[in-house]
């Protein structure tokens, strides 16, 4: 959290890129600066009585020079209110927050697993990937066709629960077959989405002996670990609860209960 | 010029011998134990930092979900989440003690023995200004009823606490009783030095989807903006039924905010909520209160506390222009 500063920042751009689903471009040289994949930004999209009192927690979904990126599903009060920013009007940002993908580890296949708006960190953490010369799969699953967001991301296999489009089915089921294939070398998961699919994942990961790191979603209110309010029990011994805010919001599954 | 005149005008107030040099502070459980956003936030602008509520032992605090926004304001139930009252000596008093400001430790407990525990092991550290006391916790021993909604006993826990201590004594009271003020009286009489004014409102909100609650304890504590007006009318209330001070909290978002506690009688005033929402808003308040002192010529901050014009049939004709 070293990075850590809270700015204005003038929107760049905001695109209804899938159904529901936008791209937010906001200019922070000091967040890219300090920026790491699975972090995020808790934003405030209205000023003081214009909107939801509290700020709203988005992974970063990419970095691109000056500019932050953030994908987010308009369904409530205050994401419609950010949906509608236009270029040069700003937003409360406070950010980079949370621990980082621990990209470094020992593996040579990353597979990344994503359901619906869990796509969100993916394209940070693929450019960071590359750059280290792993190999990637990519695994996301949506309701249908008209959700789907591939872009950034590397070889990308797709499921729809309609069938509209990809795998007809969940993207646990897509993605299990592929770990019997024989020439991952050493695979580390890397997955975002809803709890029951990061619950599903997390079985399959321990049942198959694989590193599986998720990022979770959490009620927040602070975003930095004042409030407390985001608790995720932890195994082990030690304090019953972590952070998802502060000690993640990435967890390696062996370390929490989902 | 500005900086000559910024200089006659007096901030600071006294305490049972402990000068506090602004009357702006953070409230308990809403600012942890300083360090976590100490990059952000200037402290040494603030009158002091009021700890998150610490206990005997470490508490792990309630399962998710904890926190609700409301329609102004948030629910929550945390559960009085700490790390014991130990782990803060060893692991953050020594930052806090640093800080160039007035460190005020929050007592959590869930026993008369353990209020007086946790304040004994206190009194053996340096550094420490005053004690608040949050009374609003359930008493184990009587069938988990709430310590702060009981009258005798928080006179009690408060008669204990005074005979440990020399130092100042705050105790924070709930609003979640018939009267306030004889809670603030019965404190007062056992030998309190202040009350905080208000602690969190009791909430509820529900999924209608899945008809659950949700809060994982069904009901919380209801804080923010939304509890503005509660609070002023409560510390109004206390205000005028004590001689002691009043801490003012609830729902305080902005410096006119903070100037309508003071002028409804409270010597200070504590930011919760809005911390969440801007880590730094309580250094900005202390800014604003300093210009609008600057701006109406007022020499000593004291001389708003209280200053309510209470001409009423003045003021009920002009709401009614």
């Amino acid at each position: 959290m070293c990075g850590m500063v809270q700015q204005l920042c003038k929107v760049e751009s905001c695109d209804e890129v899938a159904a529901k689903t936008f791209l937010l471009r906001f200019a922070s040289s000091e967040i890219t600066a300090s920026a790491q994949p699975g972090q995020f930004v808790n934003v405030l999209a209205a000023e003081a009585g214009e909107g939801p009192l509290l700020r709203r927690p988005f992974s970063i979904a990419r970095v691109d020079g000056d500019i932050v990126e953030l994908f987010f599903h308009a369904i409530g009060t205050g994401t419609l209110l950010l949906s509608r920013k236009r270029h040069g009007e700003t937003i409360d940002v406070l950010g980079p927050l949370g621990q980082s993908f621990r990209v470094d580890a020992d593996y040579d296949t990353a597979l990344i697993v994503a359901g619906g708006i869990g796509v969100a960190p993916f394209p940070f953490l693929t450019a960071d990937l590359l750059k280290r010369c792993k190999r990637i799969e990519t695994f996301v699953g949506y309701r249908n066709a008209g959700q789907i967001l591939t872009s950034h991301l590397q070889n990308i296999h797709i499921a729809t629960d309609d069938g509209s489009k990809g795998f007809h089915g969940n993207v646990v089921q897509l993605f299990e077959p592929f770990l019997d294939r024989t020439d991952l070398g050493k695979a580390k998961i890397f997955a975002c989405g809803p709890t029951v699919m990061l619950k599903a994942l997390s079985e399959l990961a321990k049942r198959k002996n694989i590193c599986c790191e998720v990022s979770l979603e959490g009620h927040m209110a602070c975003g930095v670990g004042l409030c407390q309010g985001c608790p995720v029990e932890r195994t082990g011994d030690g304090s019953k609860y972590a952070l998802v805010c502060k000690d993640g919001p990435i967890f390696l599954t062996t370390d929490i209960i989902l | 010029m500005t900086a000559s005149i910024k200089n006659k005008i007096k901030t600071s107030f006294t305490l049972r011998g402990i000068e506090f040099k602004n009357r702006v502070f953070v409230a308990s459980g809403t600012f942890g134990y300083g360090d976590e956003v100490r990059k952000l936030v200037d402290v040494s602008r603030l009158g002091g930092i009021f700890t998150k509520s610490l206990s005997w032992k470490p508490r792990a605090g309630n399962p998710p979900q904890r926190i609700v926004e409301t329609a102004s304001g948030m629910l929550n139930s945390i559960g009085l989440a700490n790390i014991g009252v130990h782990t803060f000596i060893e692991q953050k008093l020594p930052y806090l003690r640093k800080l160039d400001t007035r460190i005020i430790p929050n007592i959590a407990a869930s026993s008369l023995q353990e209020y007086c525990d946790v304040l004994e092991l206190l009194e053996e550290q340096e550094g420490i200004a005053a004690y608040e006391i949050n009374v609003s916790c359930p008493n184990v021993k009587e069938g988990g009823l709430n310590f702060g909604t009981d009258c005798s006993m928080t006179g009690k826990i408060t008669a204990s606490l005074r005979k440990l201590t020399n130092k100042t004594l705050i105790i924070k009271l709930t609003p979640n009783v018939t009267h306030i003020s004889e809670f603030a009286r019965t404190v007062e009489a056992e030998g309190a030095d202040a009350v905080s004014v208000i602690n969190t409102l009791i909430g509820m909100a529900i999924d209608i989807k899945t008809r659950k609650p949700k809060l994982s304890t069904v009901t919380g504590g209801l804080s923010g903006p939304a509890i503005k007006p509660v609070a002023l009318a409560k510390v109004y209330e206390v205000a005028k039924s004590v001689k002691i001070p009043v801490f003012g909290v609830g729902g305080i978002a902005s410096a006119e905010d903070a100037i309508e506690f003071l002028l409804a009688g409270a010597t200070a005033v504590q930011i919760g909520t809005m911390n969440f929402v801007d880590p730094v808003i309580s250094v900005k308040i202390a800014d604003g209160l300093e210009i609008y002192a600057r701006e109406h010529g007022i020499l000593d901050m004291g001389t708003l506390v209280g200053a309510l014009d209470a001409d009423l049939k003045f003021s009920v004709l002009q709401s009614w222009l």
